[in-house]
């Protein structure tokens, strides 16, 4: 074990999922043509005004109600000033001191497994900036406002998140929490969640902090976690050489893998912060709260505790389901179609994975409906189809479209069951056989197995396997003796 | 009023000005902190700074689209366009 | 000529209601003159445009008659955007920008049937007191063309005053609408924080910041208001409060005169503010000494917010998607440099780096913090005050018009605070967001000198009836510029 030990603390900046901007009517809709996006407001022509977006401020609420952090009654917007082409103002609207939620907390995993309640600092509403273009425009470089007051809820956490992998679990696990809220699309590669990790180290078991850098801009999983790894290394290094680790802003580098100071004007050491007076203070009623209250849907830490505790999965699979809320989503529909979660647990995360992940689908878009998927369900439960005989129609399902029962019953798809049916059945696989049933009578039960494969394979697979098994037992017991 | 502290203010305040304008600003820049050092005397302890001379509250609008935005018609005052994006120098991030 | 060249609004109305004249004949006498004047009051004159306007104007008189502004010359200030019209706030850096849409003044003036003739200059980006610091050259006073007529709003006042318009828009940030209404001899209203909408007029300081009319008369300046004003959901500052009302401003008023606004007062305006007061009490007020015991500090304070909010207000100003940019840059730090020191004059880049020394880690609770503390005192001194008189009486500026570069050198070697004081008597209703008006009340050495009525927030009616009262028992308002 190392000697040293880190410390982590994230902001992610979560793009809420407005339809307008947070201080214009401009729209919000990621991928247009550069600068379409940006009216007076976002392109700060001279003599423009801000006016804050209502839906911002609720999916803050909600987002505050969800972590149980604290709703301010009164907040404040604060000028943020530097200077940068992607800011068009020279200021970016945020807020310093009165932030609209403080404290709150998300649950994660340690490395070893045990339950860890990473504490928030705070959740602030701020415009999100432009775009610089680098590829080479002569020599130049170029400027999209389109993302320019973008909202953006920036959730810092307290530094308390002690290796590459907890940073990691926090940031899916904001992730998940963010998309249940519906307050952000979560597309990390068009950048709806970006994240800035302060990183420290300090020697095991020390509890001072030691100087910390920032990584700016980690905007998907695989590179916060990559970043980390490489700057807690550096760090170490740093120190074991006798050296001290310098304060300072780093990009990651993820073609070279590794962190550089980063030399961008955006940085500035002194932002001269001050109230936003084209603003007024925000004051957060009690119906406002009420409403965003109304509005908040089962958080994945119930629904995974719930679906241990009512419907009985294991605990590998309620996470499994609960990583994601649209595959919840689907799990829910689902299960309820047929009454029996744990087949519809493993069927979703059975067959339906496997088809999501080889046709890269979107777990809303799935073709075979959490109904239909529940009505086969069902019908594998009630005997009228096979195990076998439900994979094949489930990818009928899939390619084809269709309805279970009518599909049972065009394609003949229905088991045998009838006694009389299977007993002739099993009659001539006896009679076909006999040096198997020979076998069979003289104590090798194993040579049963064979003998059901035969029958089953005689029904086209349409017999019940069972109801085979006690017909085929039954007979050879009678017959022998 | 030093020398370090107009270039950290002209820095801030993207300003660059020639030797002369600068030192006339200095001038200007120590009679006006004069002035506004006047302050200092008055007894404000306890007293919450005022933001805004109305008590008002923040308004917030309908999460709507409202703006349709022709880029041309923006762009006609941009002193340099290429492909609907503004152009700068060379910015290293 | 058939409505006189220093004929009100009410006067016109009556014109092109009995048909003497029309909105394109009014048009046509106001654009002459204004290409006759050597005051070099105006930016920029939309003759093409005013012209078709005020003919559709007539169009609309001949279905419907004339009502509210129908066929009424104004001119706005070139701090309100017009679309399609350049709007420069007197600055190099916007001197060819023409803005994609209307301010909401504008927009509200017109649909009254105002008739643009151009737009005013003004001290640039609103900050000044004598108008000499634009880009366009400085404004003279029609009184005396070696004079100022104050400003910034001094293209506004300087036309009013000499008939080169009837009516003219301007912004008041610490006394840009009053003062240089009192040096050109005119009525100035500055509203209530919050009751003209802001959207669309070039920030200077956004908590100050308020449109308002420049006119001849307080009755013009109602009619004008009238049409100015209201909520505006572009504006979160914007009050959400219903119209002014029409009413007489009341009788038996207690008109407080504060103790602490006679000092640094040149005797001669003392005393005719001193008979202004006289002749309310005729009107059967009552006079009454009142206390705002921090008036001392409001100066200093409001150049702290005021020059604070402007510096982070001029931060979009840096040659990337319009405005003033430097040649050839070499990167980009010096594309900002060149941009902004080139298309900002000095007084702007004054104030600028004032804001910023105010603002920044250090400084920001000795100057920003301690600035707002002071304001709340200001604005708490109003309150208490208007506990015990209706209105304030007060002189509008510590002196009648002052020669051109007598505080303001063009080699900027003189010290500028000077000039900051122009203004001591308008910054404390400026900090506690008053409305305030100034309307002649005297003349000393051949030059108009204005008195200042405050009243308490959305007060503009009291305040709009009293003026209206003294200038029916008075004539200071009638008076004219020598020819």
């Amino acid at each position: 074990m190392s000697q040293w030990e880190s410390v982590i603390g994230l902001e992610v900046h979560v793009q809420l999922q407005t339809r307008s901007k947070i201080f214009s009517g401009a729209p919000t809709a990621f991928g247009a043509p550069p600068n379409t996006q940006a009216c007076a407001v976002d392109l700060a022509l001279p003599g423009v005004l801000p006016v804050l977006n209502a839906e911002a401020v609720r999916m803050a609420i909600v987002f505050g109600l969800a972590v149980e952090g604290e709703i301010a009654e009164r907040c404040r917007f604060d000028r943020k000033s530097y200077f940068y082409p992607d800011l068009p103002k020279g200021y970016q609207i945020s807020q310093l001191d009165e932030p609209i939620v403080r404290g709150g907390h998300l649950d994660i995993e340690t490395d070893d497994g045990a339950a860890k309640r990473v504490r928030l600092t705070r959740a602030h509403l701020e415009e999100d900036a432009g775009k610089s273009l680098h590829e080479d425009y002569q020599g130049k470089t170029g400027i999209d406002l389109n993302r320019a007051g973008t909202p953006l809820l920036e959730v810092v956490s307290e530094p308390e998140l002690a290796s590459p992998e907890e940073a990691g679990r926090y940031f899916r696990a904001l992730h998940t929490l963010v998309r249940t809220l519906g307050i952000c699309d979560g597309n990390l590669n068009e950048g709806s969640m970006r994240c800035d990790a302060n990183v420290s180290v300090r020697p095991r078991g020390s509890t001072d902090l030691g100087e910390r850098t920032e990584i700016k801009n980690l905007n998907s999983f695989r590179f916060l976690d990559k970043a980390l790894a490489f700057e807690i290394q550096r760090q170490i290094d740093v120190l074991e050489s006798g050296g001290s680790v310098e304060r300072q802003t780093l990009l990651y580098d993820a073609e070279r893998d590794e962190t550089r100071p980063m030399r961008g004007k955006e940085l500035s050491d002194d932002y001269r912060y001050f109230p936003d007076p084209d603003l007024l203070p925000v004051v957060v009623t009690q119906s406002m709260l009420a409403q965003a209250r109304a509005t908040i849907p089962e958080l994945p830490a119930a629904k995974r505790r719930r679906y241990v505790d009512e419907l009985g999965l294991t605990d590998y699979d309620a996470r499994w389901l609960t990583v994601d809320p649209d595959t919840a989503a689907y799990f829910d529909a689902a299960a309820t179609a047929c009454g029996r979660p744990k087949a519809a647990a493993n069927w979703i995360m059975g067959d339906v994975a496997a088809a999501v992940r080889r046709e890269d689908a979107a777990w809303t878009e799935v073709p075979v409906s959490a109904s239909q998927l529940g009505k086969l369900i069902e019908r594998i439960e009630d005997g009228s189809i096979s195990g076998k005989i439900a994979k094949s129609l489930f990818k009928t399902l899939w390619d084809d479209g269709g309805e279970v029962d009518e599909l049972i019953d065009s394609q003949g798809l229905r088991q045998v069951s009838d006694s009389d049916e299977i007993a002739a059945i099993v009659r001539e696989v006896i009679d076909a056989n006999p040096a198997q049933v020979e076998q069979v009578r003289s104590g090798k039960i194993r040579v049963l197995g064979f003998l059901v494969g035969q029958a089953m394979k005689a029904s086209g697979g349409k017999a019940n396997p069972k109801r085979v098994s006690e017909l085929l037992q039954a007979a050879l017991s009678t017959d022998g003796s | 009023m030093d020398a370090d502290l107009i270039d950290k203010l002209m820095h801030l305040a993207a300003l660059r000005l020639e030797a002369r304008e600068r030192e006339l600003l200095k001038d200007n820049l120590l009679k006006i902190v004069q002035l506004i050092d006047t302050m200092q005397s008055a007894d404000t302890e306890g007293v919450e700074p005022l933001d805004h001379p109305l008590d008002g509250v923040q308004s917030l609008r309908p999460d709507r689209v409202t703006e349709t935005v022709d880029r041309d018609r923006f762009q006609q005052d941009a002193p340099e366009v290429r492909d609907g994006l503004y152009l700068v120098p060379r910015v290293v991030e | 000529m058939s409505a006189g060249q220093f004929a009100t609004i009410a006067d016109i109305r009556t014109a092109l209601r009995s048909k003497t004249t029309s909105a394109e004949e009014l048009a046509r006498e106001h654009l002459n003159r204004i290409a006759r004047s050597e005051l070099n009051s105006f930016v920029t004159v939309s003759e093409d445009d005013a012209l078709a306007t005020a003919r559709e104007a007539d169009r609309q008189i001949a279905r419907q008659g004339q009502s509210g502004l129908l066929g009424i010359p104004i001119a706005h200030k070139d701090v309100f955007c017009t679309a399609g019209v350049r709007t420069t706030c007197a600055s190099r850096m916007l001197a060819e920008f023409v803005p994609p849409y209307d301010a909401t003044v504008v927009t509200k003036l017109r649909d009254a049937g105002a008739i643009m003739l151009g737009k005013t200059n003004m001290d640039e980006f609103a900050m000044g007191s004598s108008n000499e610091n634009s880009h366009f050259g400085p404004v003279s006073n029609p009184w005396d063309a070696t004079r100022v007529p104050g400003g910034s709003s001094g293209g506004s006042a300087a036309a009013v005053a000499a008939g080169l318009v009837p009516a003219a828009t301007a912004t008041d940030t610490g006394g840009s609408i009053r003062q240089p209404a009192a040096l050109c001899g005119i009525s100035g209203l500055k509203p209530t924080y919050g009751r003209v909408s802001r959207y669309g007029m070039v920030a200077f300081a956004s908590s100050l910041d308020q449109g308002g009319p420049m006119a001849r008369t307080a009755h013009d300046l109602r009619l004008l208001l009238h049409h100015m004003e209201g909520h505006d959901p572009l504006d979160s500052t914007s009050a959400d409060v219903g119209p002014t009302p029409r009413g007489a401003g009341g009788t038996g008023l207690r008109i407080g005169i504060p103790r602490e606004y006679g000092r640094d007062l040149d005797a001669r305006l003392a005393a005719t503010v001193d008979e202004a007061a006289a002749v309310f009490e005729g009107l059967g007020h009552e006079r009454q000494d009142v206390s705002l015991p921090h008036t001392a500090y409001a100066t200093a304070a409001y150049y702290v917010v005021a020059s604070a909010e402007a510096s982070t207000n001029l931060s979009r100003y840096d040659g990337v998607r319009y405005g003033h940019r430097a040649e050839s840059p070499a990167d980009l730090d010096d594309l900002y440099a060149r941009s902004r020191s080139e298309g900002f004059g000095a007084e702007v880049k004054r104030r600028i780096l004032t804001g910023t020394y105010a603002l920044s880690i250090g400084y920001y609770d000795a100057y920003y913090r301690k600035a707002q503390r002071l304001r709340r005192l200001v604005r708490q001194d109003f309150l208490d005050a208007f506990a015990t008189v209706d209105l304030i009486l007060a002189p509008s500026t510590p002196s009648t018009a002052f020669e051109k570069g007598a505080l303001l050198a063009p080699d900027e070697t003189k010290d500028p605070t000077v000039m900051y004081e122009q203004d001591i008597y308008t910054v404390p209703a400026s900090l506690a967001g008053l409305p305030a008006l100034s309307i002649p009340c005297g003349n000393v050495g051949g030059l108009p000198v204005g008195m200042q009525l405050i009243a308490p927030h959305f007060g503009e009616d009291r305040l709009l009836g009293l003026a209206e009262s003294f200038q029916r028992e008075t004539d200071w308002h009638e008076r004219t510029p020598p020819p």
